[in-house]
């Protein structure tokens, strides 16, 4: 069952319902009631749309002994608060709030209401009955450097990046890193759109990025635009978020698709059963968060052994896309020889790895 | 920089501004008629999606335009009906206009998100479209880059050189002394009206048909704030809207090529502010010094009219 609620549904809505917050096998019968905060709309077949997956893969698993509450479009800030709050005040015992800016809103909210259980989605702080989850894309940048560098002619890619944070410059130096390893003058150009969502711009920076050069493009934006615009001309293309390969049949390469259904469902199962626990975790490929599209057809034989190699590398923990040396722009050593960063220091990137045009 | 890449920059960039060109257009007409409206965001996305969703299903562009551009307009007169017959307030009603179709586009395009359509081609013309240089500097364009020109001419000769041009901005200017010398005031607004939405809506099928064709959800992304912006800044004349789109279009590919190569190191943030910045200061100065007392906003601007009986 899903009931979709808009924020002015939310105001008119249900009255809490006591019993519904107090859990354990007393209330097997009743619907378990989970609640989902997302910042766009599922159609954006980036970000959300991935969250709004493990929505329906929740329904699917249990059916009717989850009722999932939905509120779409939420912006960051004091009207997440008031969302949030609403969810927990009409029986939710377990909500996810799936944007980095509603951390301390959840925290809040969660103090009020300790018999909910939170679960924060790209934050770094928990409390008594708040989680935080977060996925390893950089694992996926990885994947896509070793692509990219084996199937680039002019040995340039072009990035498409939204806003200068630790997630992002993390996920270029990956690539950047992974890309050198195997073709040492290999370059990557970068443009900053300034926007999370906007197909337009990030089509203009696409063919920007083209006429500088660059053949294979890489983006860490929302929209499908950049993967249309390198099929209109001929070249490859990592989707972002989720399999964009309906936008670029021939140009994708594949896409590092989150997997947030695993992780939901466990939750969910652990609060029905009492055994919830407050936890951060930061999951890679190995525990499935981090997934790879198919393959597209312009991936060599060559370029998918190097790929499905560092893939099963990284999930067996014999290689870490972030392993010495590394150099910064300026060609100063950040990491000695056979050193890996900790996720302290990855977490707080703010430079850039050699190779990388900005 | 080579010819090449500025060349392939100049195509980037005109295809950048045509449709904020079409949407300040098209509010410019309106907004000489006297009636402020701020559903330019909304009208362009139902424009967008409704174009989409025709071409899509019939596979003629000529077809998705013309539905594009009917959405806007319908738009527009449910906007001219709330605003001109039954007199609300133009500024709020507007932005109802604005909330009200992006939910409803969002609403109504669920089903054509992950489908895309093939892009609306450059027309090509015999001989000019070949010369080097300058067949793809100038002839190498959709046919709608022309038309919104195109456009600009058409607005400013039918403004300037035409009584039905005189009519309107008189109304705009002063609708009581156009009522009293016999012109309905009412009438000549929702005309006005109509063709500023028929304009956003063009602008809004350029996003979705051939700039990216797709449909996602807000995918104007602000396009439509930024032409009315336009209007102001270019002090009310087409031409002027023109260079504003132009100037625009051309400081943010700039600034994203420039990214690109690395050859300046300006942090990307102030890199993203350029554009809105060029563009106020160069319209702002372009209008001070052929200002005879005000930014020539039509004195009638916003303010409902009820014809004396």
């Amino acid at each position: 069952m899903t009931i979709l609620l808009n924020r002015r549904g939310m105001l008119i809505g249900s009255t809490a319902t006591g019993a519904a917050l107090s859990l354990g096998p007393a209330f097997a019968q009743a619907p378990t009631q989970v609640g989902f905060v997302y910042l766009g709309p599922p159609g954006d077949h980036g970000w959300t749309y991935a969250h709004d997956q493990a929505r329906k893969a929740v329904e699917a698993k249990f059916g009717a002994r989850v009722k999932v509450n939905v509120v779409e479009n939420v912006k960051e800030g004091p009207d997440s608060e008031r969302v949030i709050r609403q969810l927990a005040t009409n029986g939710n015992s377990i909500i996810f709030t799936t944007s980095f800016g509603y951390m301390q809103p959840t925290l809040r909210v969660a103090q009020a209401f300790p018999k909910v259980f939170f679960e924060h989605c790209s934050g770094y702080l928990t409390g008594p009955n708040t989680s935080n989850y977060n996925a390893r894309y950089y694992e996926g940048r990885a994947i896509c450097g070793t692509i990219a560098a084996l199937t680039s002619k002019t040995g340039t890619a072009g990035y498409i990046a939204s806003f200068p944070i630790p997630e992002v410059v993390m996920g270029i130096n990956a690539f950047t890193l992974a890309a050198r390893k195997i073709r040492p003058d290999f370059k990557v150009r970068v443009i900053w759109v300034s926007s999370w969502f906007d197909p337009g711009k990030e089509a203009d920076a696409a063919k920007t990025l083209l006429d500088q050069g660059a053949d294979v493009l890489c983006q860490h934006t929302d929209s499908p635009a950049a993967m249309q615009t390198a099929e209109q001309r001929g070249a490859f293309a990592f989707g972002q978020a989720s399999d964009m390969k309906a936008f670029g049949p021939k140009a994708q390469l594949t896409a590092i698709v989150h997997n947030w259904a695993d992780y939901s469902i466990s939750r969910i199962e652990a609060a029905m059963n009492g055994s919830w626990k407050t936890s951060s975790v930061w999951l890679g490929m190995k525990d499935g968060m981090v997934k790879m599209a198919d393959y597209g057809p312009g991936v060599s034989p060559e370029a998918r052994a190097a790929a499905d190699k560092l893939k099963a590398d990284i999930i067996s923990d014999a290689a870490h896309p972030f392993t010495g040396p590394i150099k910064d722009q300026k060609g100063v050593e950040r990491l000695a020889a056979g050193q890996r960063f900790t996720d302290e220091q990855m977490s707080k990137m703010d430079w850039y790895v050699e190779g990388v045009q900005s | 920089m080579s010819t090449e890449l500025i060349i392939a920059m100049i195509a980037t960039i005109v295809t950048a501004a045509t449709p904020l060109l079409f949407a300040a257009l098209g509010e410019l007409v309106t907004e000489k008629s006297g009636v402020l409206n701020l559903g330019v965001e909304g009208m362009m996305l139902m424009g967008a999606l409704t174009a989409f969703g025709v071409t899509l299903s019939t596979g003629s562009w000529t077809l998705g335009i013309l539905a594009g551009a009917l959405a806007g307009m319908t738009l527009a007169l449910v906007f001219g009906f709330l605003t001109l017959t039954l007199m609300s307030n133009q500024v709020a009603t507007g932005l109802a206009l604005t909330i009200f179709s992006i939910g409803l586009s969002a609403l109504i395009g669920t089903g054509f998100a992950g489908k895309p359509v093939p892009k609306l081609p450059p027309v090509w013309i015999p001989v000019l479209s070949d010369i080097p240089v300058i067949g793809k500097l100038l002839f190498g364009y959709d046919i709608l880059v022309y038309l919104s020109i195109a456009s600009v001419a058409g607005i400013s000769w039918f403004l300037r050189k035409t009584r039905g041009g005189m009519i309107l901005r008189a109304v705009g200017e002063s609708d009581t002394s156009a009522h009293s010398i016999g012109h309905n005031v009412i009438r000549i607004r929702y005309l006005a009206v109509a063709f500023g939405g028929l304009m956003s809506g063009i602008g809004g099928a350029y996003l979705s048909v051939a700039y990216t064709p797709l449909w996602v959800e807000e995918m104007t992304a602000g396009r439509g704030w930024i032409a009315l912006a336009l209007v102001v800044f270019a002090a009310w004349r087409p031409w002027r809207a023109l260079a504003g789109a132009y100037l625009f279009g051309g400081i943010t590919i700039l600034q994203l090529s420039m990214q690109g190569l690395g050859t300046i190191q300006i942090p990307a943030q102030v890199m993203a502010m350029l554009p809105y910045i060029v563009t106020i200061v160069v319209l702002t100065m372009m209008s001070m010094k052929s200002r005879r007392g005000g930014l020539g906003a039509p004195a009638c601007l916003g303010k409902p009219f009820r014809p004396a009986t």
